[in-house]
């Protein structure tokens, strides 16, 4: 079942679209800011929510990237693997962040602290390497800088 | 040298307010143009600016604008959409206008709306700008209580509204039928061309979508005229551009530059030219999907034509510098990697022949490639070219490796004859596999 | 016409079909995978690539995609340049590089479109040396197998099963080379046309689980032409068969009818022609209340049913509507017209006579279900095409987007466009109105509905009608909500440019038919040019039975009641799901004798003293009159084995055995028919459905087996090396060998689609006179009942408002399409898909009577009582309830009826 607040939340969108079904991105983001990822229970719930089959809506979430159908850590770092942040050593980057992690890029830590997803160029080419953890832009990486950058997550 | 889209901004400042905006002019020439001035009159000036649109393909904006069925019996709603996915990789000058100057952005958009009759506008923007969705909310809800959006727009007969919607992330929803089927809630998939989006575009109404950048010159050509915005540029393309640079430069960044700076001015003078002990190599002009440029073509112009004429597309105007000591094969691979990922899988050529593509170089970077593979590539170079894919994503990724083939043929060959990458710094690491979904 | 350039030689072709289609209808071999001409052109595999020049001067031109390119006035392109060429072989390489080679082990190998274009663009040396990627495969249901590694990606499959036929369970996923055509979790595809995706999917993606349980290469079976006996519809089918049972149906394209679609009773429902519970021999009851049979030779039999006729005080017969027109007819013969029987209960009797009278004075004759798919308004009275004429539904949905596409005045996107249609017309939606007690499947669509006891749906047409044309009488004391329907409805029916009303016996009552056949004269009356009435009938030949103008069930009582009649011979109809059994048994009882013929062994068939085994639509060749009144023609793909015999030529048998006739007299389908157009003027182009006996072409018959048929002298080698004589057909011109004319034959006797280069169904393309249009020499079948009928006003007898009544409910039929079709529902795969029993009930109706969903109802009906689970339908309005019609094991025959709920 949907929150009232993710409701009141979806519902709060529905007016900027002309049809219902439009908002089913949006729906799905709402949800996952709630739970951090999209689980099948929740397809159906937006599916219903939105007048369309669990089927439509699973076909849409995961066409795109950033809709997690699987479990995620408290704490998502995106690391761009884009040509700029490679030109500039971001694999270096992301071998550092998976033995500091202990897992490999698409896994999450045991502690569940952590998921490590690369991702298309951040738009931060003149700071590359990059990373995205969460909501926060970090640039300029090397193997040598991230493991402090990580320490603010818990 | 006048830098009309950048003058006001300064990061460290954060987004400039809405006061300050105005206090240095913003929002006159909105004001202007949607109470005083006829729609067909703002097409007409932006017609004459010779403004081409920044988000890659440099159409002219007035010749778009002008598609737009007009007459009462016109389709209603007609929509208006900016185009702020940016996520060709290298590009990074949207983020940086909607992130110091949103209010320039929106009073773009209220300009172009009111050009076309547009009730409704969407930003569309890619959802890793948080920083942007920030300074975007925050304005527009400023504009909103001000009453230069919504209903009567300054008080005229006209009324319009903009949303921001952001998007889950797909390269792809950058091409501007895809970016339609996102907004509708849709797999992004491309749309046949034709009809247009100017005739048939969001819910099947007349739509017009413009890149940010495009969008924030507008209120300069309303406010001092088609002229001068013409004058600001070294060449026929009217205006100012946006040039970015990074790899082993010196001092990465962004400048607002004339339209036709010459290539080295921007490399060697902005750019700082290359970091001590790097050679330069080549350069992707615009963004991911336009093709190298080498030494030779170090003072050609920076406008569409020029880069054109030399192979490749002003594209994004934004470069990758390629230096001595970083394998060719090595970012190509990158490229077509990220190209294979983001394909949305609709038509044949481009979702089996990127991955194929990219399996080759991959084998040519772990030194497992074969004399054959060469041909191979440039079979596909050939076959994925315009017309042949349902849209412009695959030919695009086709541009740096055509170029490559051309221009790097010896490294392709080395790789093959020494069953080795020769370039020791990159290692394919954990980055070779497809790790997103 | 447009005139247009291939290589050099200039063709006409049609300027609104795309330059793939013209290439198609000129015979050029151009390769395609997404495009359909059903579905239309998307433009995704690039598959059809063609060079396309600007005029004479252009030497370097443009890869175009075929597909996409509207055929225009000088248009000039090249198929055989090279880097066309080229590209259309690299683009099978790129389909290659991921497919799994397996062809052998492959539903699909030998018939498989993917196949046939490999070869036709000439790829054959692979390069590709990567590991391929897999996916996991979804279990879909009894009817489709899913083996998701063969997928080449052309997106048919979602783009027939959601965008054409309305599914919402089976959908793309992923994206990039990862994209995935399935279900959001595996289980059954929910809807009742997922049979096509067989034939739609261009590889082994989507398979016929039925005809895996018994599987047999194309060209291993012999089939023949065939007309699908599950519904009225009629749609047209190809039967394949091999070691004496049918192994699959295939849809046989009918340009008027079925297009290129099934429904999933009709591909699927085969099988209960293999059910243990088919009869082979005769049998003999020697006392019809105990339960003890015996086989008999055929000549015992025939002894025995001389006996009985010379003992006869008077013999009477009991037709049916799922027997063909030939056997119906014998059978009238046999007994006299005075006492033949139509078969139906006087309930269902009357309704279908007020059927045909409408049909024969419907101002264009009745509608098929090409004019459903072209109309651009449409009124449903009374029916719920999902469950009654399954075909019929996917006609209007897709006749919803023919009004927002004529909306396009600016855009102009040709129709073919598909890809810009639906961008364009988004959820637009034509109208359509739907009125029915309950809720359907097409109500997604539906402008508005009317879920309301059957005279009140009457009344709403006679007060649509009163609103077209203040001429038909009005209605009073109509509510406000449904007088507001009714002038919405008449508004858009006459603003419409093909409006159409569709209307049937499903809830057997007269007054609606009758409200339907008004509102079309309204229509008329008031100028609409094309004004049509779709007439929906139940059984495949529910019409024909109709037309031969025999009794309903209840004179035959009376009549052995009176004693006038003591002895019944029963064809094909199980009267036990027609009657309640207290009123059957009574009939059954009364009667001295009772002979039955059957494929099939029933209530009845246990009751009988002599059974016949009746050949099925496999084993018999014969004739359905569909719900439009097209005389159809069916062959059997199985030459009939054991003691099995066509039903006519059965009592062709009886008949000269008991000296009603001379002897042999009918021992040829040619010969009935002929006396058939002798007796019934009416009937008498039911002869010319198809090509008679003697038809040839150049001397040759028609083969059912396919050239390259490997099975003729290695079938039965197990047994016997010697080739066994084939079987000989009398019947009709077709052979059962593969021996006989190599050409194309006429429409009507065309057994497979195949084609040189073209081994899958899609060879279809070549027996076309244009791509989609009228089969080559013309469509098959030949319509009894033409247009311009006497243009009489229907009658005008408006039912009285239903009054409240607290006390009891009304008892409506409800239908499915899976198990109210009698014969299907003996098919295994379809009876899996059978709903449990059920009533349904409006949920203040349950509240009141302290049920719940799953409750344990029971009511009275009559004579009858009934009991089942409650299921809540919250469209049902309060005071009925629904009671699923024909259900195999609980048929609830006679409805509507009064019903009172007992605890
Ligand atoms: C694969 C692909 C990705 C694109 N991505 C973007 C983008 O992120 N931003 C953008 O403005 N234009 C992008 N474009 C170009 C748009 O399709 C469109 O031409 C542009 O938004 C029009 O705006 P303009 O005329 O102002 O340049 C992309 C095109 C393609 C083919
Ligand atoms: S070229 Fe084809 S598969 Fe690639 S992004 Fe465009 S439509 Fe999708
Ligand atoms: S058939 Fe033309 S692109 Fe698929």
């Amino acid at each position: 079942m949907l929150s009232e607040e993710e409701k009141r939340e979806i519902e709060a969108e529905l007016p900027h679209y002309e049809r219902r079904q439009a908002l089913c991105i949006e729906a799905l983001k709402i949800v996952q800011k709630h739970h951090g990822w999209v689980s099948d229970e929740a397809v159906r719930d937006v599916g219903e929510f939105l007048g369309m089959s669990p089927h439509q809506v699973d076909s849409v979430a995961t066409f795109y990237n950033l809709i997690y159908r699987r479990k995620v850590g408290r704490h998502v770092i995106h690391v761009c693997d884009s040509v700029s942040c490679w030109v500039l050593g971001c694999d270096a980057v992301q071998d550092r962040l998976c033995e500091i992690l202990g897992i490999k890029p698409g896994e999450t830590t045991d502690d569940e602290r952590f998921t490590l997803l690369p991702i298309p160029c951040l738009g931060a080419c003149d700071h590359a390497p990059a990373m995205l953890v969460d909501k926060d832009l970090h640039g300029d990486l090397t193997p040598d800088n991230v493991e402090a950058l990580l320490e603010r997550y818990t | 040298m006048e830098r009309p889209l950048t003058e006001l901004i300064d990061l460290r400042e954060g987004p400039l307010a809405r006061e300050a905006y105005e206090h240095a002019g913003g929002y006159e020439a909105a004001r202007r143009a949607v109470c005083d001035m006829p729609p067909r009159e703002v097409i007409k000036t932006v017609e004459d600016s010779g403004l081409k649109g920044r988000g890659g393909a440099g159409f002219l904006t007035g010749m778009k604008w002008g598609f737009v069925p007009a007459g009462d019996d016109a389709p209603r709603p007609r929509y208006l959409i900016c185009n702020a996915d940016e996520m060709e990789p290298g590009t990074f000058k949207d983020r940086y206008l909607m992130e110091g100057n949103p209010h320039q952005l929106i009073e773009g958009m209220i300009i172009a709306a009111h050009a076309i009759q547009a009730e409704i506008g969407y930003i569309f923007l890619r959802d890793e700008y948080h920083r942007s969705a920030e300074a975007l909310r925050r304005a527009l809800a400023e504009a909103r209580e001000a009453g230069y959006l919504g209903d009567s727009v300054f008080g005229s007969a006209f009324s319009c509204d903009i949303h921001l919607h952001t998007s889950a992330g797909r390269y792809i929803c950058g091409e501007e039928t895809a970016l339609l089927n996102a907004l509708e809630g849709r797999r992004a998939v491309p749309r046949a061309k034709p009809p247009f989006p100017p005739v048939v575009g969001l819910f099947g109404k007349p739509t017009i979508v413009n890149n940010v950048e495009t969008l924030c010159c507008v209120p300069h050509i309303v406010s001092k005229g088609s002229k001068w915005f013409r004058q600001l540029s070294l060449t026929s393309d009217g205006g100012t551009k946006i040039f970015g640079v990074s790899g082993r430069v010196k001092n990465p960044g962004l400048w607002e530059l004339p339209m036709g700076t010459p290539l080295r001015e921007v490399i060697e003078g902005h750019a700082g030219g290359m970091r001590g002990g790097y050679r330069f190599r080549g350069v992707i002009p615009g963004g991911a999907s336009t093709d190298f440029l080498v030494e030779e073509h170090l003072d050609i112009p920076l406008d569409f034509e020029s880069v054109q004429k030399a192979g490749s597309r002003l594209g994004t105007g934004t470069m990758i510098v390629l230096d001595d000591r970083t394998c060719p094969v090595g970012m190509v691979h990158n490229l077509e990697r990220f190209f294979a990922q983001e394909s949305c899988g609709w038509c044949t050529p481009c979702r089996d022949g990127i991955p194929w593509i990219q399996k080759t170089l991959a084998a040519i970077e772990a030194g497992r490639g074969r004399p054959d593979d060469i041909e191979l590539l440039h079979m596909h170079t050939r076959h994925l070219g315009p017309g042949r894919t349902f849209c412009a994503f695959a030919p695009g990724a086709m541009e740096p490796l055509q170029s490559a083939l051309k221009y790097f043929d010896d490294d392709f060959r080395r790789h093959i004859a020494d069953g080795r990458c020769p370039y020791n710094n990159h290692q394919t690491g954990n980055s070779n596999g497809n790790h997103h979904h | 016409m447009a005139t247009i350039t291939i290589d050099g030689q200039s063709y006409e072709a049609d300027p609104s079909a795309n330059l793939l289609q013209a290439a198609l209808t000129l015979g050029f071999d151009l390769p395609y995978f997404c495009w359909h001409p059903a579905l239309g052109s998307v433009g995704a595999c690039r598959q059809c690539a063609v060079r396309q020049y600007r005029d004479e001067e252009d030497t370097t031109g443009q890869i175009v995609m075929a597909c996409m390119v509207p055929v225009a006035d000088g248009l000039r392109c090249s198929i055989v340049e090279p880097e066309a060429a080229e590209f259309r072989a690299e683009v099978i390489e790129w389909l290659m590089s991921n497919h799994p080679h397996d062809c052998p082990v492959c539903d699909e190998g030998g018939e498989c479109h993917l196949q046939d274009m490999t070869v036709m663009t000439g790829h054959c040396k692979r390069r590709f040396r990567f590991p391929k990627r897999t996916f996991r495969n979804q279990y879909l249901g009894p009817f489709i197998n899913h083996e998701m590694n063969r997928c080449i990606q052309c997106y048919r499959c979602v783009r027939f099963y959601g965008d054409y036929a309305g599914g919402s369970d089976l959908v793309a996923m992923a994206a990039h080379n990862h994209v995935y055509f399935g279900r959001h979790e595996e289980g059954i595809l929910e809807n009742e046309f997922s049979g096509n995706l067989v034939e739609i999917c261009p590889t082994g993606v989507f398979t016929d689980k039925t005809l895996k349980h018994h599987y047999s290469r194309k060209w291993d079976m012999v089939s023949s032409p065939s007309v699908c006996s599950h519904c009225a519809v009629g749609c047209n089918t190809i039967a394949s068969t091999r070691y004496g049972s049918v192994r699959r149906i295939l849809n046989r394209y009918h340009h008027d009818i079925n297009g290129y679609f099934l429904c999933d009773r009709g591909r699927f429902g085969y099988t209960f022609t293999d059910a243990a519970d088919r009869l082979r021999r005769p049998l003999l009851h020697p006392d019809r209340e105990r339960d003890v049979e015996t086989v008999a030779e055929p000549a015992e039999a025939m002894k025995r049913i001389r006996e009985i006729f010379s003992e006869a005080t008077g013999v009477a017969g009991i037709g049916s509507p799922r027997a063909s027109l030939e056997s119906n007819y014998a059978l009238r013969n046999l007994v006299g017209s005075g006492r033949f029987s139509s078969g139906l209960p006087r309930i269902e009797h009357d309704a279908t006579t007020a059927l045909l009278e409408a049909m024969r004075n419907a101002p264009d004759g009745p509608g098929s279900l090409r004019d459903a798919e072209r109309a651009d308004a449409v009124l449903i009275l009374g029916e719920d095409p999902n469950n009654t004429a399954p075909r019929l539904a996917l006609a209007l949905r897709q006749s919803v987007r023919n009004e927002p596409i004529r909306a396009d005045a600016g855009s102009r996107i040709p129709r073919w466009h598909d890809r810009a249609i639906r961008d364009f017309v988004q959820d637009r939606k034509g109208p359509l109105f739907i009125a029915w007690p309950a809720s359907t499947r097409l109500d997604d669509l539906a402008a508005g509905t009317h879920r309301a006891a059957p005279d009140e749906i009457a009344r709403l047409g006679f007060a649509v009608a009163h609103a077209i044309d203040p001429q038909s009488p009005a209605v009073t004391d109509l509510d406000d909500s449904a007088s507001d329907l009714a002038s919405r409805i008449a508004r858009a029916l006459k603003e419409a440019d093909r409006p159409m009303v569709v209307s049937g016996t499903a809830l057997r009552s007269p007054a609606i038919i009758a409200a339907a056949a008004a509102t079309v004269h309204a229509l008329r009356r008031t100028g609409s040019g094309g004004s049509s009435f779709l007439a929906v009938a139940p059984e495949a030949n529910t019409i024909g039975d109709a037309m031969l103008e025999g009794a309903p069930l209840e004179t035959l009582e009376q009549q052995l009641e009176s004693g006038e009649v003591d002895t019944l011979v029963i064809l094909e109809n199980d009267i036990y799901r027609r009657l309640p059994a207290p009123a059957t048994d009574r009939i059954i009882s009364k009667a001295r004798r009772i002979i039955a013929l059957d494929s099939i062994a029933t209530a009845t068939t246990n009751r009988a003293d002599v059974v016949l085994p009746a050949g099925s639509f496999a084993e018999s060749d014969g004739t359905f009159v569909n719900h439009e009144g097209r005389a159809q023609r069916f062959f059997q793909p199985l030459p009939p084995a054991g003691d099995v015999l066509e039903a006519w030529r059965w009592i062709g048998r009886i008949a000269a055995e008991t000296g009603t006739s001379k002897q042999n007299e009918w021992d040829r389908l040619d010969r009935v028919l002929t006396a058939l157009a002798r007796d019934c003027p009416e009937l008498a182009p039911a002869r010319d459905a198809a090509p008679d006996a003697a038809f040839r072409a150049n001397g040759q018959r028609f083969p059912r087996a396919p050239r390259r048929f490997s099975g003729r002298t290695s079938i039965l080698s197990h047994l016997s090396v010697h080739e066994p004589k084939p079987p000989e057909d009398s019947d009709s011109p077709l052979s059962f060998t593969m021996e006989g004319h190599s050409g194309q034959p006429p429409a009507a006797l065309v057994s497979h689609y195949w084609s040189p280069g073209w081994n899958s169904s899609q060879a279809l393309n070549k027996f076309q006179s244009e791509v989609a249009g009228p089969a080559r020499g013309g469509d098959p079948g030949a319509r009894l009942i033409p247009g311009n009928g006497p243009n009489e006003r229907p009658s005008t007898a408006i039912p009285a408002p239903v009054p409240d009544d607290d006390q009891t409910l009304l008892a409506v039929p409800c239908y499915e399409v899976f198990g109210s079709d009698e014969l299907s529902a003996r098919a295994p795969a379809v009876a899996e898909r059978i709903p449990k029993p059920y009533v349904a009930l409006a949920p203040t109706d349950a509240e009141h009577h302290g049920l719940d969903s799953g409750d344990s109802l029971n009511l009275l009906i009559g004579e009858l009582r009934v009991s089942a689970p409650v299921r809540l339908d919250p469209k049902l309005p309060p005071g009925l309830c629904g009671i699923p019609a024909g259900m195999p094991g609980w048929s609830v025959p006679h409805l509507p009826a009064r019903a009172s709920v007992v605890t």
